[in-house]
């Protein structure tokens, strides 16, 4: 069967951003970017899937600027077969982002599509639960074990309260949790192969998808500072202030 | 302008974050209605009427919704959002499954997370790990939002007296199925509504030395929080996460014990009035945002602290 896997093109996670000066937006100016976590992770499930000899071909989409195609490559070197692009250099929100998706599952007819369960930097936790209802798939979110049971996929969801496993009709969604694999490192041969791997590119307009945003950043800030506070030298001293300085226990 | 407020629950009591949720749609309008989707949820629906604020309580029970299948609920909260200006859950594993499904099926770019109203259409809700806060305002004709539980003081779970109506839609979109669940069983609070959580990390070095924080927590009558990387080495259970990609915490105390304090720890925790940390590297970034910092091994300190309390 076949697989469509979501990357997203993000500010790597070791990259503390900050606002613009003018608070219109955040300052993304020459810091490294990479494949969004979960996204990563989704590739990685996929490829798992593959060795298993379950899935037979692996589609990874993403959508973004001309750039988003070194997150493709990424996913390529790691084991995706094939990549789309689909190009725009609009911000992009959830909904639009789904709606796109759907126009791709509708082409390529996936039984499975895994996408990250949240982007590090927008930290929505949507798409996957839009593209569900797009499509009518059930989803199966958070995930931290993925089987393939004939017609049916098993997903183990990490919730508030513990685990809960559903049974879901294929074609499904999954999204991503971060236990649900540790992501190989691409090789270099694999990153050499991945280069001539096919990679296609196609826009919102081609696929009929309004993208217009729903809704607008009226300005970014930076969240309240904590005061820095003192260092106790001793249990007594800390037991003290929490009881009488902070009162607090 | 009313406002479809989704309640969270067990079928027997209403969770703690709706309280939070209802606070949220208070500073938005004043007609509240609260919907509680379930099975043999009579009591349930009964609690949701006696909490403060709600005018009306919709109680849909049915099989289908036993579980809170996101397939199945959606549909519901869609059929019925179509009336409200407002739709709102609370930020928990069930909303977040949930409300982004019922808003693309009403086409609408919802607004997670957020963490103040400044207007009926302009929330702020934080992105990047909570590095930055961004101020969102929606062109939707409905609102679809949810709402992070420790940025609203709960609203009273008593004192109203809400009409209770009963939904008879039943949608089952028949492509999932509850399988099961492995709920983690405890006495002590519940994390997200916990006045004092002691946490520990990667420094606490096995599940078994996890029992002294357990000894002190239950001294302090605290619940028991974990770093990601105590849950990815298996020495805790994933409920316990804290940060940006598991719980949001504000306690009035929060201890962190061996957490280093990487930006996404910090993401869930940082909005505690008092935060105390205990490491041993004088250096680590978590004594940055703590109010009191003790520099010392945590196998000397958490014993000692635990018998002078
Ligand atoms: C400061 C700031 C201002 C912004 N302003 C605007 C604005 O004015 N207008 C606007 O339209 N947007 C704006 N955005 C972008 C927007 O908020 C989100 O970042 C974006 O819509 C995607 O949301 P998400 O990735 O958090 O979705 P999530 O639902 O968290 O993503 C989950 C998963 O969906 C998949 N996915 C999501 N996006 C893509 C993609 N592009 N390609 C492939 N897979 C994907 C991935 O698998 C990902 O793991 C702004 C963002 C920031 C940080
Ligand atoms: C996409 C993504 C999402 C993430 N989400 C989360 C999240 O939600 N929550 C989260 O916590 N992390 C998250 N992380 C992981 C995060 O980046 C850190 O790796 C993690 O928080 C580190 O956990 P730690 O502080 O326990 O471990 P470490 O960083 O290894 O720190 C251990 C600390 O213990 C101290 N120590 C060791 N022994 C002793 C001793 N005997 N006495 C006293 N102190 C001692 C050390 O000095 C050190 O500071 C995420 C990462 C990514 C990439």
């Amino acid at each position: 069967m076949k697989v469509l896997v979501a990357v997203k093109r993000v500010v790597d996670y070791n990259v503390k951003v900050r606002p613009k000066a003018d608070g219109s937006d955040v300052d993304t100016a020459n810091v490294k970017m990479s494949i969004n976590p979960f996204c990563e992770i989704a590739v990685e499930e996929a490829v798992r899937l593959k060795e298993k000899g379950v899935v037979s071909e692996i589609v990874a989409v993403s959508m973004g600027p001309k750039q988003c195609q070194e997150q493709i490559r990424t996913a390529l070197a790691l084991g995706a077969d094939r990549g789309i692009l689909v190009e725009t250099d609009a911000e992009l929100q959830p909904l639009a982002v789904a709606k796109c998706l759907k126009a791709i599952v509708e082409k390529e007819e996936p039984q499975l599509v895994i996408l990250g369960k949240q982007s590090i930097d927008g930290d929505n936790n949507q798409t996957g639960q839009m593209l569900g209802a797009l499509t009518g798939m059930g989803q199966g979110t958070f995930a931290s074990e993925v089987t393939v049971e004939g017609e049916k996929v098993k997903v183990t969801r990490e919730i508030d309260g513990g685990l809960q496993t559903l049974e879901l009709k294929l074609p499904a969604i999954v999204t991503t949790d971060l236990r649900l694999n540790e992501p190989r490192y691409a090789s270099l041969p694999n990153i050499m192969k991945a280069k001539k791997k096919p990679l296609d590119t196609t826009t919102p307009d081609e696929l009929g998808v309004d993208i217009a945003p729903r809704t607008k950043t009226l300005k970014v800030e930076p969240p309240a500072e904590r005061k820095a506070g003192v260092k106790v030298e001793s249990v007594d001293e800390l037991v003290d202030k929490l009881k009488n300085e902070a009162k607090v226990i | 302008m009313s406002i479809l407020v989704i309640a969270e629950h067990d079928n027997a009591e209403i969770k703690g974050a709706t309280l939070n949720t209802i606070a949220a749609a208070k500073a938005i309008g004043d007609d509240i209605h609260l919907l509680v989707a379930g099975a043999n949820c009579a009591a349930a629906s009964e609690a949701a009427a006696k909490i403060e604020g709600v005018s009306k309580v919709l109680v849909a029970d049915n099989a289908a919704y036993e579980h809170q299948l996101a397939e199945n609920v959606a549909k519901l909260v869609a059929d019925l959002g179509k009336d409200y200006s407002h739709i709102l859950a609370p930020a928990t594993t069930t909303g977040k499954n949930m409300l982004p499904r019922a808003a693309a099926l009403l086409d609408v770019q919802p607004i997670s997370d957020i963490i103040a109203v400044e207007a009926a259409d302009t929330f702020k809700r934080p992105i990047y790990a909570g590095n930055v806060i961004a101020t969102v305002q929606s062109s939707d004709t409905i609102k679809v939002v949810t709402v992070r539980a420790t940025a609203f003081d709960p609203v009273a779970a008593e004192g109203g007296s809400a009409a209770v109506e009963s939904v008879t839609i039943v949608e089952d979109a028949g492509v999932s199925t509850f399988v099961g669940e492995e709920l983690a069983a405890s006495d002590r609070p519940e994390l997200t509504s916990a006045r004092v959580i002691v946490s520990g990390g990667r420094g606490m070095q096995s599940g078994e030395n996890f029992e002294m924080l357990y000894k002190l927590a239950d001294k302090l009558g605290a619940a028991v929080g974990a770093s990601r990387a105590a849950v990815d080495a298996g020495f805790v259970p994933n409920d316990m996460q804290v940060g940006q990609t598991g719980k949001i915490v504000a306690p009035d105390l929060y201890i962190a014990v061996g957490i280093s304090g990487a930006i996404q720890h910090l993401a869930g925790m940082k909005d505690s009035k008092v935060i105390v940390a205990i490491n041993k590297d004088e250096e680590a970034p978590i004594f940055s945002v703590a109010d009191y910092g003790l520099v010392d091994d945590l196998f000397k300190v958490i014993p000692e602290f635990e018998t002078k309390l």
